[in-house]
C-alpha cells in the first residue's frame, strides 16, 4: 500500500510539473485528438489553402468581372466625379442627414484621426512616431476642394497617405466628406452662424 | 494446518477499494482538468512572424481596433488585416527597421504574411463575430484585454460552457454599443438592469439550443 501510494503521489506530480496549470503561456499550439470533426475538409477565409497556386483560401476578384452586390459603376456616387467627365462632384451625392453625420464622425476617429487629429488639424499621434507631412483639413486649399474631390482622396490617397477605398466603404467615406465640412466649419463660422440668444456671450 | 493466506490479506479487499478510489480520483480529476479547453486552448502564445504590439498600437497610440479589423461589423469573422494597412503608417514610420521586414516583402509582393492563428473555433462552430459586436459585446469579453498585450495570447477556453454562460445571461454581459471597441470600459456597479434594458430594446435573442451556433 505504501509503496502504491508513493507511486501514485509521484505519478501526479509527474503530471503536473510536465502539463503545468490551466492558461500558462505557452508556444506549442493546442492538442486536438480525434480532430476529424473539429477540422474539416472545410476552408475558412484568409486560411492557406494548397488548391491554389497563390496559395490562398480567399482569392481576389477576377480581372475583369464584378462580384454581387459590389458597386462598380461608374456613378458620381461610387467615383466622385460626375460621369462621363473629368469634374468632381461639388456636393455629397447622398442625403446630408444627422445620422450621416454621427457616422461621419465615428469613422473619421477610426481611420483619419490616428494621422489627421481628432480635430482634423494634422496633429494626429503618429506625428511623434515619425508621420511626415500630414495634411491640415483646415488648410484654404483644402476647404476650397469639391466634395467629390475630398471623396477621391480617401478613395485612392494623395502623395504619401495611401488609398482607403479597401478599407472604408462608399457610404462611409460620403459621410467622413460630410463630417470634414463639418470640422472645417468649426474654424470657419462667424458670429452670425450663432443662434440669436449666443451671439451676446461669444467674444 | 498452516494459513493458506497470510493474515494481513484480510485487508486486501479494503486496501483494493480504497486504492481503486484514490486511483480513480486521480485519473478523474486528471481528465476533468487538462481535457478542457481551459487547459488545451488557454494561454497558447505563438510567436508571430512578425512582432507586432497590441499594446502599443490600441493602448499607447488609441488606434480603434477597426482600423485594422475593418470587417469585423459586416463580417462572420474578424479580418487580419492586408499589409497594405500597415503599410499606411509604415511607408513612413519606422521606414528601413528590420522588425518590419516581412510586412514591407508581403506589401511588395501581395504574398500575405504568415500569422499564426490563435482563436480557432472548431469548424462545427459558426460563430459571427458581426452579430455580437453589433449588439453590444465588446471584442474583450472573448479575446481578453488585447489591447494590453505585447503578444497576443489565448485568454479564455472559448469552449461551450464559455459561450452558454452569456447566452444564457446575456445581461450580465452586453455593454453599450460605444463601448465595444473600448476594451478598457468597466462595468459600473449594478448595470445589470442597464444590461436587461439592452437585451430588450436590441431584441437579443442569442438562444441556447444547438442550431444557434451548430447547424
Amino acid at each position: 500500500m505504501r509503496y502504491f501510494l508513493v507511486v501514485l503521489l509521484m505519478t501526479s506530480a509527474a503530471v503536473w510539473l510536465v502539463a503545468g496549470k490551466r492558461g500558462d503561456a505557452t508556444r506549442k499550439p493546442p492538442i486536438e485528438i480525434f480532430d476529424d470533426m473539429v477540422r474539416q475538409v472545410k476552408f475558412r477565409p484568409q486560411q492557406p489553402n494548397g488548391f491554389f497556386a497563390n496559395g490562398r483560401t480567399s482569392q481576389g476578384i477576377v480581372e475583369g468581372t464584378v462580384s454581387r452586390g459590389s458597386q462598380y459603376q461608374d456613378d458620381a456616387i461610387n467615383t466622385g466625379i460626375l460621369l462621363g467627365t473629368t469634374n468632381f462632384v461639388d456636393v455629397i451625392p447622398v442625403p446630408v442627414t444627422a445620422s450621416l453625420m454621427a457616422r461621419g464622425s465615428q469613422r473619421f476617429d477610426i481611420s483619419c484621426r490616428p494621422c489627421h487629429g481628432a480635430l482634423g488639424d494634422g496633429n494626429g499621434i503618429t506625428k511623434k512616431f515619425g508621420m511626415g507631412v500630414v495634411a491640415n483639413l483646415h488648410d484654404p486649399r483644402i476647404v476650397q476642394l469639391a466634395d467629390g474631390e475630398i471623396f477621391q482622396t480617401i478613395t485612392h490617397g494623395k502623395n504619401l497617405m495611401s488609398g482607403y477605398g479597401a478599407n472604408i466603404a462608399i457610404e462611409d467615406r460620403w459621410a467622413i466628406v460630410a463630417y470634414v465640412r463639418a470640422l472645417q466649419r468649426t474654424r470657419l463660422a462667424t458670429k452670425d452662424d450663432m443662434p440669436e440668444e449666443f451671439r451676446a456671450m461669444a467674444q | 494446518m498452516s494459513d493458506i493466506f497470510p493474515k494481513w490479506t484480510n485487508r486486501l479487499p479494503a486496501m483494493v477499494i480504497v486504492g481503486a478510489m484514490l486511483a480513480g480520483g486521480a485519473a478523474t480529476f486528471g481528465v476533468a482538468y487538462y481535457f478542457s479547453p481551459k487547459y488545451t486552448r488557454t494561454g497558447y502564445q505563438p510567436i508571430q512572424p512578425v512582432s507586432f504590439s497590441h499594446a502599443i498600437h490600441a493602448d499607447q497610440l488609441g488606434l480603434d481596433c477597426r482600423y485594422c479589423h475593418n470587417g469585423v461589423e459586416k463580417s462572420w469573422y474578424s479580418n487580419i488585416p492586408s499589409a497594405s494597412t500597415c503599410m499606411n503608417c509604415h511607408n513612413q514610420v519606422l521606414k528601413d527597421d528590420p522588425r518590419l521586414a516581412e510586412v514591407r516583402r508581403s506589401f511588395a509582393t501581395g504574398e500575405p504574411i504568415p500569422w499564426v492563428q490563435i482563436h480557432k473555433l472548431p469548424d462545427y462552430v459558426y460563430f459571427n463575430h458581426s452579430v455580437h459586436v453589433n449588439r453590444g459585446v465588446s471584442c474583450a469579453e472573448c479575446h481578453g484585454p488585447v489591447n494590453k498585450m505585447d503578444e497576443v495570447k489565448h485568454e479564455k477556453s472559448l469552449g461551450m460552457p464559455f459561450c452558454l454562460e452569456c447566452h444564457r445571461n446575456p445581461e450580465k454581459r452586453i455593454r453599450p454599443i460605444e463601448e465595444v471597441y473600448n476594451l478598457d470600459w468597466k462595468r459600473p456597479e449594478g448595470f445589470d438592469k442597464t444590461g436587461e434594458k439592452f437585451v430588450h430594446d436590441w431584441n437579443v435573442l442569442p438562444g441556447d439550443s444547438c442550431t444557434v451556433c451548430h447547424r
